[in-house]
């Protein structure tokens, strides 16, 4: 698996016309009506919109926490579509890192065992486990706040650790939802830094839901979305 | 899988310890309550059947009448010497036979006095009843065919009229009989029934005869089976002896009556054990109600970390594995619970049963049936609140503020 080289042809995510309705009848509600969209491995994508655009809905199923009503999604070439929830569990463990607009760490949890919790799941030993999690905090600037807990540490510091959770697995892609929403602008600026110099220098693909053009202007493509369809697709910054 | 399940559940239940330390409250209280009673009515069955055993080991008490209800016996003539001396040579299987015929009087030593029972008697009286000399001697067989003026004293009527003061070789007064004290029975403690068996006095059968009733008569006769010959066996051939010698007709019901104190002593352990179990019952009620506590808190810790199964689930946990954790974090619960539960119940029972004046028994199968239980308890009351953690969706659960 070449995850991580950005030359390879094959795109690591792959949608082709995929809906997504909730609902049924005159109450069913479109939140994706066809889209096409390619990632290959190393991309860096920002995904902008107004709300309800379909945006946070294309997030989901790119995750593996939902699946298309139709069209196809392909990881890696494989149909997401026809796993099982167990199986999408156990895609989500071992290919894609979350960063979440909330930070969503785990409460009265020191820093270090929320970045250990992915690796519980994997079954990776206590010590090299421990290596790895402290390895992961050190690569986002938070050597010496291991024992320091979600509530001790500040916004910018939290999103800090929820990324060193996602990326201490090293997934194939990371999946960020809005995760300079609910910091200020120079915290925002630090975080977009740090994901793009993970990106830039461990070639991880990135996909990410933002609002702010000035955060999508780090990735290298934005793509619009307007009414569950993508509107258009501009080069981002460092595109 | 299970040490990681185990670890994450230790982690929570570390993260949570005011919570985790009341929810197992309810399963401590329960197990220790079902230990406890369980314990103090073993200890108390031990009890009645140690008293029992004191009553003398296979006897029978021969009385004269029939019960008719609640300490009423129909009226009945005494038996005779001559009866007891049939029951001794004809009956099979017997060890011996003590006649006993007794009165309520009132001993006087200087100015002290005390009611008690004055019984009349021989030396059979000693190892059918059990009975052992603390002091002093038996009565002798001149003493016996004379009808001599000696008397032994149970531990009770020994403490009444002389404290400490040296009792044997002394006199005291009984009516107008002056005896000599040539014999003290060690304390045999309260019967079974709550009667206390070392209140009395006992002189020669021919003294009582003569200086006390009057009569010759025998009113009771306490039968020893010998070892290992069934005692229904004897209590029905001491029937048919009586019966024939007593000329009852082939329609008449008994005049009188053989108790077997085993058969009491059946029933009264019996009774107990029926005892223990009913209290044993109403304690596991509070298990019960301790696992429902435990279900009740789990239902609303899953409610209150519905963001924290979105992360796990998220972040690959599969649902058997937030499943087992939840399970998991329920059992440590309860068997942690059930744990202290058991200490607590081993230091309330050597408390009661000191206070209470019973033997300790511990009984470990018990204890490790509560322990077991417990841990039961929190499997089957975890498992709901379980459940429904694993069943999240994980992008509701996220959003779930």
């Amino acid at each position: 698996m070449n995850a991580h080289s950005a030359t390879g042809t094959s795109p690591l995510i792959s949608l082709r016309n995929v809906t997504k309705v909730y609902g049924q009848g005159q109450a069913a509600m479109h939140a994706l009506r066809g889209i096409d969209i390619d990632i290959a491995p190393g991309d860096f994508v920002a995904m902008m919109g107004p709300s309800g655009s379909g945006k946070s809905t294309c997030m989901n199923i790119l995750g593996c926490l939902d699946t298309p009503t139709a069209g196809s999604y392909r990881f890696e070439g494989v149909e997401v579509g026809a796993l099982s929830r167990n199986q999408r569990a156990l895609l989500r463990r071992n290919f894609i890192g979350f960063v979440f607009q909330g930070f969503n760490l785990l409460a009265r949890t020191s820093a270090l065992e929320n970045v250990e919790l992915p690796l519980i799941y994997r079954g990776i030993p206590l010590i090299r486990r421990h290596t790895r999690a402290c390895e992961a905090l050190a690569a986002v600037g938070l050597s010496g706040w291991e024992s320091h807990s979600s509530s001790e540490l500040s916004g910018g510091q939290q999103q800090r650790v929820a990324i060193a959770r996602a990326l201490v697995t090293e997934p194939a892609v990371l999946l960020a939802d809005e995760p300079t929403g609910n910091l200020d602008t120079a915290r925002s600026l630090e975080i977009m830094e740090l994901l793009k110099r993970c990106n830039g220098e461990q070639g991880i693909t990135i996909v990410m839901v933002t609002h702010e053009a000035e955060m999508a202007a780090f990735a290298r493509r934005v793509v619009h979305f307007l009414d569950g369809r993508v509107a258009g697709e501009q080069p981002g910054g460092t595109g | 899988m299970l040490w990681n399940a185990l670890l994450l559940a230790l982690r929570e239940i570390r993260r949570n310890l005011m919570r985790s330390t009341l929810t197992m409250l309810g399963i401590v209280i329960g197990v220790a309550s079902v230990v406890v009673m369980v314990n103090l009515g073993s200890g108390a069955t031990a009890q009645v059947s140690a008293q029992i055993a004191s009553l003398g080991s296979n006897l029978l008490m021969v009385r004269t009448g029939q019960r008719l209800g609640f300490g009423q016996r129909s009226e009945a003539k005494d038996f005779h010497i001559g009866d007891v001396e049939a029951v001794a040579s004809e009956v099979g299987g017997i060890a011996a036979v003590a006649p006993a015929a007794s009165q309520a009087m009132t001993a006087i030593y200087g100015n002290r006095n005390w009611s008690t029972t004055i019984t009349g008697s021989d030396n059979n009286f000693f190892p059918v009843g059990n009975w052992t000399l603390a002091k002093g001697r038996e009565f002798s067989s001149g003493e016996l065919r004379a009808g001599a003026s000696v008397c032994i004293l149970g531990d009770s009527v020994r403490k009444e009229l002389f404290g400490s003061q040296q009792a044997l070789n002394e006199k005291l007064r009984i009516n107008k009989l002056s005896c000599q004290v040539i014999g003290l029975l060690a304390a045999k403690g309260q019967s079974a029934g709550g009667r206390n068996q070392d209140d009395l006095v006992m002189i020669p059968l021919r003294a009582f005869w003569r200086r006390v009733a009057g009569n010759q008569d025998v009113q009771m006769m306490y039968v020893s089976a010998r070892a290992g010959v069934s005692t229904a066996k004897v209590q029905r051939d001491i029937e048919l002896l009586l019966r024939e010698r007593r000329h009852i007709a082939e329609n008449e019901d008994d005049d009188f009556n053989v108790h077997d104190m085993k058969e009491v002593a059946e029933a009264l352990t019996g009774t107990t054990r029926v005892l223990t179990t009913l209290l044993g019952a109403v304690a596991a009620v509070s298990l019960l109600v301790g696992g429902i506590g435990i279900m009740n808190i789990m239902l609303v810790s899953v409610t209150e970390r519905t963001r924290e199964i979105g992360i796990r689930l998220a972040i690959g946990a599969l649902e058997r594995e937030v499943l087992l954790q939840f399970l998991v974090e329920a059992v440590v619960l309860s068997s942690f619970g059930g744990l202290l539960g058991i200490l607590l119940a081993i230091a309330t029972t050597y408390v009661l049963a000191t206070l209470l004046g019973m033997p300790v028994l511990l009984d470990p199968g018990t204890m490790l049936l509560a322990f077991l239980f417990s841990a039961a308890v929190g499997v089957i009351f975890g498992f709901f609140p379980a459940r429904k953690a694993a069943r999240q969706d994980p992008i509701e659960a996220l959003r779930y503020e």
